[in-house]
């Protein structure tokens, strides 16, 4: 009898990358073949505990076993406590569907994210993968909308429109040819749960996109991922291939009529395609500026065709909604957000990563109970809630519960669920510059108060910084802010303001501190 | 290590055939020409006009829309640092400026030897390990000055050794 095969998980996630996965997946195999121990290494994505990364998991009979952070160098002495066992060691957190941080989440779009063989079919199809598809395989396309819209939800791209209203739209539009567009343009700071998904579960997409294509009628489908994410392009790549070889692509979908075809497209640089209408011009091949609404893009989207535009966490929330059913999904969350959502906890965060969970955990949960405190030990002074076009939030409304009406109530917006958090010593000042200066850099030009207004902005924030006739300045900023949000024609310029107002509002003292105060410190 | 083959006509062509078929194939033909030619050469300009059909006021504004595109040909090797909130939060201002003062060189500019571009980015996704930079193709996380020494040591003294 040879010895079982130990089977141990090292994540192949870009985070986990990017502090050294691949060292150490090596360190282990070398370590292996050195001790003679038979050993099979699954590149798995991530659990979405990014300050473990590098998370090193070993299967044992009571489950997988976590070990983390792992570096190269920590090999070895794991494989002489006997890690391969599950046994202790100062970096051991036990199993790792117990750490707090994973056990306390409801993880229901994120459910197979870490834990499978990302671009292998069988697993995907040995964790429920596809019986959402088969279902609706059997649905007539006007029952895919309806569970859909009674799921309750809504576009997990920041706006929060209820994607089975969209849905139902592009299904009732006449046309020969209808597309679905995923926005995979993840440009926010703060955000990072579409390019984990797209890593960590790509087929979870593939099948939501499928599922909306039967839904609406839809032959063609692109995913437009941004040029930062090598490695989600290349994941989402290699799973598109394996979904055409298995039939779950192409023109015979399992033996059912349904064709659907589907590709991958990269973006170049430019924050503005995250914008809807931005990112199909970019598909169309020509510079991302943004078209006027209406016609929406449900009617005239792709190529003048009727197209369903969603974002990759809505898209990957399919799935879950077709296989257990709409009121599943529905029983999570408060008020008119249902379901969960993706928070991530980024910037000076002890504890950062994926925290999914139903509607209605509070901030001060989120930074504290999940996220520890700032990792420099300092108090946190702000967050910015819902990307570079989100408010700046003081500890006074981290009792908020997040929910989209909630936090349209105080001028601010969950959005994504992305939250970058800052220590005290923050110049909040200097935060509202910046909302200014990005909205420069990628104002897409096409109308006036956005791609004058932020250069003005600037301008405006410089004098306000160098104490120059500060309250008429200010003044100056309040009526900027208001000719941005009511004249411009997208997100960009309408919510540029929501950063530099917020910070104005809750952070005052530091828009008035005089230029020879600000040197003496 | 960033490709930067000479400028080739019949290359170029090869390239923009192989992206015919696609819909949309600006984007893609672009992507394909500055992956062989570390740019979008300024000759390329007309073959794209001609191949799609559109003006080269046209293509030159696509072009210049994208930051990604680059008009000339990069250093042999770029580094891309994260401008964004996240990395803001966690000092990545003290890092940029002990990148450019580490390899003497400005951010949308090639050092002197043609080593190294340095290009801002705004956001590598890797925001919960902030602050993130990108050497060529590999991303690195909790990037600090002393770490990002560490990171570039070896190409440095490869660099160094030409």
């Amino acid at each position: 009898m040879s010895e079982p095969l130990h089977t141990v998980y090292v994540p192949r996630d870009a985070a986990a990358l990017s502090v050294g996965a691949d060292e150490t997946a090596a360190a282990i195999r070398a370590e292996a073949t050195r001790r003679g121990i038979p050993l099979r290494i699954v590149r798995n994505g991530s659990r979405g505990m990014l300050w473990l990364e590098t998370l090193v998991e070993v299967e044992t009979p009571e489950g997988r076993v976590a070990y983390g952070p792992v570096m190269a160098e920590d090999v070895a002495g794991l494989f002489d406590a006997g890690f391969l066992e599950g046994a202790d060691h100062a970096l051991a957190h036990g199993l790792t569907e117990k750490i707090p941080y994973f056990a306390k989440q409801e993880r229901l779009t994120f459910a197979r994210c870490g834990i499978i063989d990302p671009l292998s079919v069988e697993d995907y199809r040995l964790h429920g993968g596809f019986r959402g598809l088969e279902r609706a395989l059997a649905m007539t396309p006007a029952e895919i909308v309806t569970e859909v819209t009674e799921s309750g939800l809504r576009g997990r791209g920041g706006a929060g429109f209820p994607t089975g209203i969209k849905w139902n739209t592009v299904l009732n539009a006449q046309a020969a040819q209808k597309y679905i567009c995923c926005n995979a343009d993840e440009g926010d700071s703060g955000t990072f749960a579409d390019r984990m998904i797209m890593e960590g579960d790509p087929f979870c997409l593939i099948e939501g996109m499928t599922i909306a294509a039967i839904a609406v009628g839809a032959t063609e489908g692109y995913i437009y991922i941004r040029s930062e994410y090598p490695h989600a392009v290349a994941t989402m790549r290699e799973a598109i291939r394996l979904a055409y070889d298995e039939k779950w692509l192409g023109d015979e979908i399992h033996g059912t009529g349904h064709r659907f075809h589907l590709d991958v497209r990269v973006g170049a640089g430019a924050y503005i395609c995250g914008e809807e209408t931005s990112m199909l011009e970019s598909l169309e091949g020509k510079r991302g500026t943004v078209r006027a609404k209406p016609p929406l893009p449900a009617l005239e989207g792709l190529f003048g065709k009727p197209t369903i535009v969603n974002n990759v966490l809505s898209l990957t929330s399919v799935p879950i909604i077709l296989d257990k059913g709409a009121n599943h999904y529905r029983d999570f969350g408060v008020g008119r957000s249902r379901g969960t959502l993706a928070f991530q906890l980024a910037g000076n965060i002890r504890r950062g990563g994926i925290v999914e969970k139903a509607f209605g955990v509070t901030l001060h949960e989120l930074l504290y109970e999940f996220g520890g405190g700032t990792i420099t030990g300092r108090p946190i002074r702000a967050v910015q809630a819902g990307g570079p076009l989100g408010a700046y939030l003081p500890p006074s409304l981290f009792e908020l519960p997040k929910d989209y009406e909630a936090f349209a109530a105080v001028e601010a917006m969950v959005g994504h669920g992305g939250i970058v958090v800052f220590d005290d010593s923050v110049d909040m000042a200097r935060q509202a510059r910046f909302a200014m200066e990005f909205c420069a850099a990628e104002s897409c030009g096409k109308c006036t108060p956005c791609r004058i207004g932020a250069v003005r902005g600037v301008e405006v924030m410089d004098n306000i910084i160098a104490g120059e006739k500060v309250e008429a300045n200010i003044t100056l900023l309040n009526d900027l802010c208001e000719v941005m949000t009511d004249g411009s024609l997208c997100a960009m310029g309408g919510m540029t303001p929501i950063p530099v107002r917020s910070a104005l509002k809750h952070f005052p003292e530091d828009f008035t501190r005089s230029p020879a105060a600000v040197a003496a410190e | 290590m960033n490709a930067r083959s000479p400028w080739s006509e019949d290359r170029a062509t090869a390239v923009i055939a192989a992206n015919r078929h696609l819909r949309g194939a600006l984007l893609p033909m672009l992507h394909a020409l500055q992956e062989e030619f570390g740019c979008i050469d300024e000759e390329a300009i007309p073959l794209l006009a001609r191949e799609l059909n559109l003006s080269r006021a046209d293509v030159h504004g696509v072009v210049s829309f994208y930051h990604e595109f680059r008009r000339s040909r990069p250093g042999r090797h770029t580094i891309k640092v994260c401008r964004a909130e996240a990395c803001q939060s966690m000092n990545a201002d003290g890092l940029i400026e002990h990148i450019r003062r580490r390899l003497k060189v400005d951010f949308h500019e090639t050092t002197a030897d043609d080593a190294f571009s340095l290009e801002p980015v705004f956001c590598l996704g890797n925001c919960a390990l902030a602050p993130a930079v990108m050497v060529d193709e590999t991303l690195h996380g909790r990037v600090s000055p002393a770490r990002f020494d560490a990171i570039t040591a070896s190409t440095l003294a490869t660099e160094a050794a030409r």
